[in-house]
């Protein structure tokens, strides 16, 4: 993955950890790696701290991030996928589920990317039709059913905007999930893990807890397509990304996230493992703080949640 | 002064002259006849001859909708600038010009009063400020009038005019459509009824919230209405989109819409549905 320009100064020292890594159980070795580990988490952890939203976006869109299927594979245990939205069809750009999280059974929605060429299309590059959203109203209503809390994973450039999701209603079907979402009894935990793509990534994230992993971004239109409708030039992307405040810290300036997920100093793709420790402790956490509350709370505390965005202080004037 | 103000034939669509064109006799968008600009204003804004129907305002709508005087809420509310948004031009200056063209502080109206001597909530949108595009202001307006519509038990009619959220406020109005959509879930709790009417045009966020959530869904003839836009579609699948594709009547035939409604019979359609559903 060459992609990302400012991690080429740290390829010299990456492979040469991996090198000294090979030698295991050699003393001195092991202690030059922990050395250069060291080194270069803190370097990594000084330039991710101060990428640019456009930079934050090309590593949230990065091809070896954990997708929703990762952190399942990592999170939970006895994953059952349920799928199809029993009316057209089933949509793989969404993954739909129930399985148990550190002892405790759990549903789990999730835009689904692929990693290769024929994966990525298969997932239609993580882009739902109506089909998905609707096969995720219908599974979150089977955990409102079996009282189990619903943790959602969103990563999506935005829903599919092609002309079978347009007659299928693509507007209806996420307008309808925006609905129902703020109706459900059971606690609801979202996660943006990359792409948070406008009302395609909304379409199963309204949560009683909105999180964001450091590194990704979350955003009302593509900095491309702000680009192109406003600069009349796609290619000022990184100046609509900046605009728009799509990174995690400005979220959370403006009353939008809860939470913001630490990432291994080198972002989520340079370490699963770390990703998911990080993850798994969030959830842990919130599932807890949740799972104490009664029916009205939930429900209450979610409309209050979003009844406020934009609506103190400084974001409206009345003149 | 001309006859009739010339008109470029090659504007894609969705973007023609939509507006009723100045002077005194004008080029109807539709039908392409010459006709007298002030037969077109008495009536409705629809072209007597084809019944293209052209944009209005959001306070033509409203008066168009209740039966005499209404009482307007909110109307200082007025955005911000949360993010200080610049593109090519500053968004504070955008909407300093969006006020002066409208004499609104945003791109909708809000407003209680009579429909067929009933009491009812109206917000209209405002196409003429910024594209009638939904920042925090019209997210908003559209949930106090949504809440309001709660505590007095008075239907809520929402008429769209919008090309969707607006980028310069970016997640804020993104999450505007989880903020009413959430408002709307309660008043559907509450077993009030919501109309969406849709008008030229509805896309985006707007259609993707708000706008497809009524009891009933009606449109007038014509409308655009969709989710992403036609061009965003045609650079996606690479083809010519079909004649009609995103129209109104497409929308009823693939099930989205409840009826599609000449402007003229508007108020009267809404009138009966309320009587329906409430006596
Ligand atoms: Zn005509």
């Amino acid at each position: 993955m060459p992609e990302l320009d400012f991690e080429a100064p740290f390829a010299e020292g990456l492979k040469r950890l991996t090198e000294l890594r090979a030698y295991r159980g050699d003393p001195g070795k092991e202690r030059e790696a922990a050395i250069l580990k060291a080194q270069l988490d803190k370097d990594r952890r000084e330039v991710y701290a101060n990428l640019t939203s456009w930079q934050r976006t090309l590593v949230a869109r990065h091809g070896n991030r954990p997708y929703t299927l990762d952190y399942i594979g990592a999170l939970l245990t006895d994953f059952m996928e349920v799928k199809g939205d029993r009316r057209f069809a089933d949509d793989p750009a969404i993954i739909c589920g129930f399985g148990m999280f550190s002892g405790r059974p759990v549903c789990v929605i999730g835009h689904q990317k692929g990693r290769d060429t024929k994966a990525k299309i298969h997932r239609n590059f993580g882009m739902p039709k109506p089909e998905g959203y609707r096969k995720a109203m219908r599974v979150m209503r089977m955990a409102e059913k079996f009282g189990r809390p619903i943790i959602t994973f969103v990563d999506t450039p935005g829903a599919y905007p092609g002309l079978d999701a347009e007659e299928r209603g693509q507007a209806e079907a996420i307008a309808f999930n925006l609905r129902e979402m703020a109706k459900l009894t059971v606690p609801v935990i979202v996660t943006v893990v990359g792409e948070g793509g406008s009302g395609g990534a909304l379409a199963i994230a309204v949560g009683n807890r909105v999180n964001m992993l450091e590194n990704s971004v979350y955003s009302v239109i593509t900095p491309e397509g702000c680009a192109s409708i406003l600069w009349r030039d796609a290619a000022k992307a990184p100046e609509a990304a900046k605009a728009m405040k799509v990174a995690a810290p400005d979220m959370k300036a403006l009353g939008l996230i809860d939470d913001i997920i630490e990432e291994p100093p080198g972002g989520a793709h340079s370490d699963h493992d770390a990703t998911f420790d990080s993850v798994r402790k969030v959830l842990a956490r919130q599932l807890g703080e949740l799972s104490g509350k009664s029916v009205k709370e939930l429900l209450d505390e979610r409309y209050d949640k979003f009844r406020a965005m934009g609506r103190l202080g400084q974001d409206l004037v009345v003149s | 002064m001309a006859w009739f103000k010339r008109e470029d034939q090659k504007l894609p669509v969705g973007e023609q002259v939509n507006r009723v064109p100045e002077g005194l006799w004008i080029k109807c968008t539709g039908c392409r006849e010459i006709i007298y600009r002030k037969d077109v204003l008495q009536n409705a804004s629809v072209c007597p001859k084809c019944a293209f129907h052209f944009r209005i305002t959001a306070r033509e709508r409203l008066e168009l909708l209740f039966d005499g005087p209404y009482e307007e809420f909110d109307r200082e509310l007025a955005s911000a600038d949360p993010l200080k948004f610049r593109d090519t031009k500053a968004y504070a200056s955008r909407l300093k010009d969006g006020q002066e063209k409208t004499g609104g502080k945003d791109a909708l109206v809000s407003a209680s009063g009579k429909l067929d001597n009933r009491d009812v909530l109206i917000c209209a949108m405002e196409y003429g400020f910024i594209g009638g595009s939904m920042g925090v202001v019209v997210g908003e307006k559209i949930t106090r009038a949504t809440e309001r519509a709660m505590s007095t038990r008075a239907p809520l009619i929402v008429v769209s005019c919008s090309g969707g959220a607006r980028m310069m406020e970016g997640a804020l109005s993104l999450m505007q459509m989880a903020k009413i959509s959430s408002a709307l879930a309660r008043l559907d709790d509450a077993k009030i009824p919501f109309i969406s009417v849709l008008t030229d045009p509805t896309t985006g966020g707007v259609t993707a919230s708000f706008a497809m959530l009524g009891d009933l869904n009606i449109a007038e003839p014509g409308a655009l209405i969709g989710f992403a836009g036609p061009r965003v579609i045609e650079q996606t699948i690479r083809q010519k989109l079909p004649e009609g594709f995103q129209r109104s009547e497409f929308l009823l035939t693939h099930g989205m819409i409840d009826a599609v409604v000449d402007r003229r019979e508007m108020k009267a359609s809404i009138a009966r549905s309320l009587r329906l559903f409430l006596n």
